[in-house]
């Protein structure tokens, strides 16, 4: 009885071993990238803030005064209280705008509509996502402006409402691209059970539906919110940008990340000027940091459960 | 004239304890020529038959023999699945279901159960009390006897009676499936369907939820669906058999197994020679 012979193996590293190596290393430097940059952002922002917060301010002067002139040559202000009262302002209006808009076309789309209609609605509402905010604040600008002076028979449409108007139709597709993403997540036999209990559409839709996607409509809710304070352009162009304490929505006001877009060009590198427009970029970077882990956090506590 | 459970299976004739009990029985459900397509394709092929009150009847049949479409048509659910075509006419307490007025309403009084339990995603007293809100009731201290009365009468009030606020979906399969039960019996139905009911069950909580069963029939007509032939043996009064879109023959349960069947395709399945 011959002794099955087998062909000789070679266990050396072959081309595909070389390959599965090289692909393992380009992906490892392409995942950890983000975290690199986030880090080489943060380090950089605070390098360029820190010193002058740590120097030259108290909190008291930042957080207590509604003064910001920096380019007061004797006696500069560094009150951000009334940016941060704008940008409040603005992103609140703008998600009392963006709010019902985005969870009611999100529940049309996902619960009332189908075939052709929910297809072409999402498109559009990618399409409407991704418009550059310049145009939105260009609209602002050129559309709402006058319609806002004649309407209301104010002296100036760029303010609160104008901004906010424009952030929140801004903010809208984004949420609602979450929101439905969120719905359709909740699975279908749940609907199916109740409506086979003869509950109508909306007792569906109310009762079972939005109970089991709440957490993932108040992610949807977060990163609108994260993106409003983070708006740089359009509310540059919508708000006014004039500094001062809203009174009403009728007021032109000057949103955080306007002040940096429209004065970082005229500062000199390293003077306390530029420094204090790093000191709100810090700021502004820890206030969308904790929003948007919040809302990760949240959007992840449904996936889990 | 009703006999008793024990009166008809003293009698050593099923068809004549059938007869004796339910031919003054009205008709409960009424299915003429019902057809079923999906676009091009036919899952069921001009199915006839009669429901009596408080019967439990059985339908067994290999997958794909149309039982599930039969059920979606019977409660209307065949509004939701795009594509699925229903032609023929179903009868329900007399009613033309295609013309009733208020789909909802008719919904309610029909109980139904999916193969896999569906726990809402809610506590086991909200699932419970879901169907007795949807119909009005509001005052706290009556959803709670309502609750109480159909966990208790679906065999599961003993084990969840601690754990009311609890998520339905903690609960274990065979416990989820009572509970889905309990809901379909808040709605005090006329009639309840199982579909399938013990797929997901240990053959014990199986046997607990045939004896609701029997209970529950003298007070619904029950349409059981089942891929358990001896299942359908122990409960049903009556047995259709399904194979491919098609109703091949009804008749006693009893008789299906000791006699002498119509069609050999029947007896191939009862004796697990197909399917």
């Amino acid at each position: 009885m011959n002794p099955v012979e087998f062909a000789p193996r070679s266990f050396q590293r072959n081309r595909d071993w070389y390959i599965d190596h090289v692909v393992q290393g380009v992906v490892f430097i392409a995942g950890i990238s983000a975290i690199v940059f986030i880090v080489g952002i943060f380090i950089f922002i605070t390098k360029e803030g820190m010193g002058f917060v740590l120097e030259h301010v108290t909190f008291r002067d930042v957080f207590g005064s509604m003064y910001w002139e920096p380019s007061d040559e004797d006696a500069p202000d560094y009150g951000i209280l009334a940016l941060v009262a704008g940008t409040a302002s603005v992103s609140g209006l703008a998600m009392i705008v963006a709010i019902p808009f985005s969870l009611g076309a999100a529940i049309f789309i996902a619960e009332f509509s189908s075939g052709a209609t929910r297809e072409s609605l999402k498109v559009l509402i990618e399409l409407l996502a991704a418009i550059p905010s310049v145009v939105w604040g260009f609209i602002g600008l050129s559309i709402l402006n006058p319609l806002i002076m004649r309407l209301f028979d104010v002296p100036v449409g760029l303010n609160v409402l104008n901004a906010g108007l424009i952030l929140g139709l801004m903010a809208a597709p984004i949420m609602t691209s979450i929101a439905e993403d969120a719905l359709k997540a909740v699975p279908d036999r749940y609907r199916e059970a109740a409506e086979a209990m003869g509950a109508t559409k909306w007792q569906v839709t109310f009762r079972v539906v939005l109970p089991a996607a709440k957490n993932g409509l108040l992610g949807a809710v977060l990163l609108g919110v994260g993106r409003g304070f983070g708006e740089t352009m359009a509310v540059l162009m919508a708000t006014g940008h004039s500094v001062n304490m809203p009174d009403s929505v009728f007021d032109s006001v000057r949103a955080l990340t306007a002040t940096i877009a429209a004065e970082l060009g005229e500062t000199a590198r390293g003077s306390d000027h530029y420094g204090a427009l790093f000191a709100i970029g810090i700021f502004l970077f820890m206030i969308t940091f904790v929003i948007n882990l919040s809302a990760d956090l949240i959007v992840r506590g449904v996936k889990n459960s | 004239m009703v006999a008793t459970d024990a009166e008809a299976h003293a009698t050593s004739d099923p068809e004549a304890a059938w007869h004796q009990r339910f031919d003054s029985a009205p008709i409960e459900i009424e299915v003429n020529d019902l057809t079923i397509r999906y676009g091009e394709t036919t899952v069921l092929r001009g199915v006839n038959l009669d429901i009596r009150k408080n019967e439990i009847f059985g339908i067994i049949g290999p997958a794909n023999s149309g039982k599930t479409s039969l059920l979606k048509a019977l409660n209307r659910m065949d509004m939701f699945t795009p594509g699925m075509n229903v032609q023929g006419r179903i009868r329900i307490n007399g009613c033309d279901i295609q013309t009733v007025k208020n789909v909802y309403a008719l919904r309610r009084s029909i109980g139904v159960v999916f193969p896999l339990p569906v726990g809402l995603p809610l506590t086991v007293f909200e699932n419970v009390a879901f169907a007795p809100r949807l119909g009005g009731v509001k005052d706290q201290a009556e959803l709670d006897i309502i609750v109480e009365r159909c966990l208790r009468r679906a065999a599961l009030w003993d084990e969840v009676k601690d754990r009311l606020d609890s998520l339905g979906s903690f609960l274990s399969g065979g416990q989820q499936q009572r509970l889905t039960i309990a809901r379909a019996l808040s709605q005090d139905p006329n009639i309840l369907i199982l579909d399938e009911f013990s797929i997901a069950v240990d053959p014990v909580t199986t046997m607990r939820i045939e004896d609701v069963l029997k209970e529950l029939r003298k007070e619904m007509t029950i349409l059981l669906v089942t891929n358990l032939v001896q299942q359908a043996r122990r409960l049903a009064d009556r047995t259709a058999f399904f194979l491919n879109g098609e109703c091949v023959e009804i008749g006693m349960t009893e008789c299906l197994f000791t006699r002498p069947v119509l069609d050999q395709r029947t007896k191939d399945y009862i004796e697990g020679r197909c399917g």
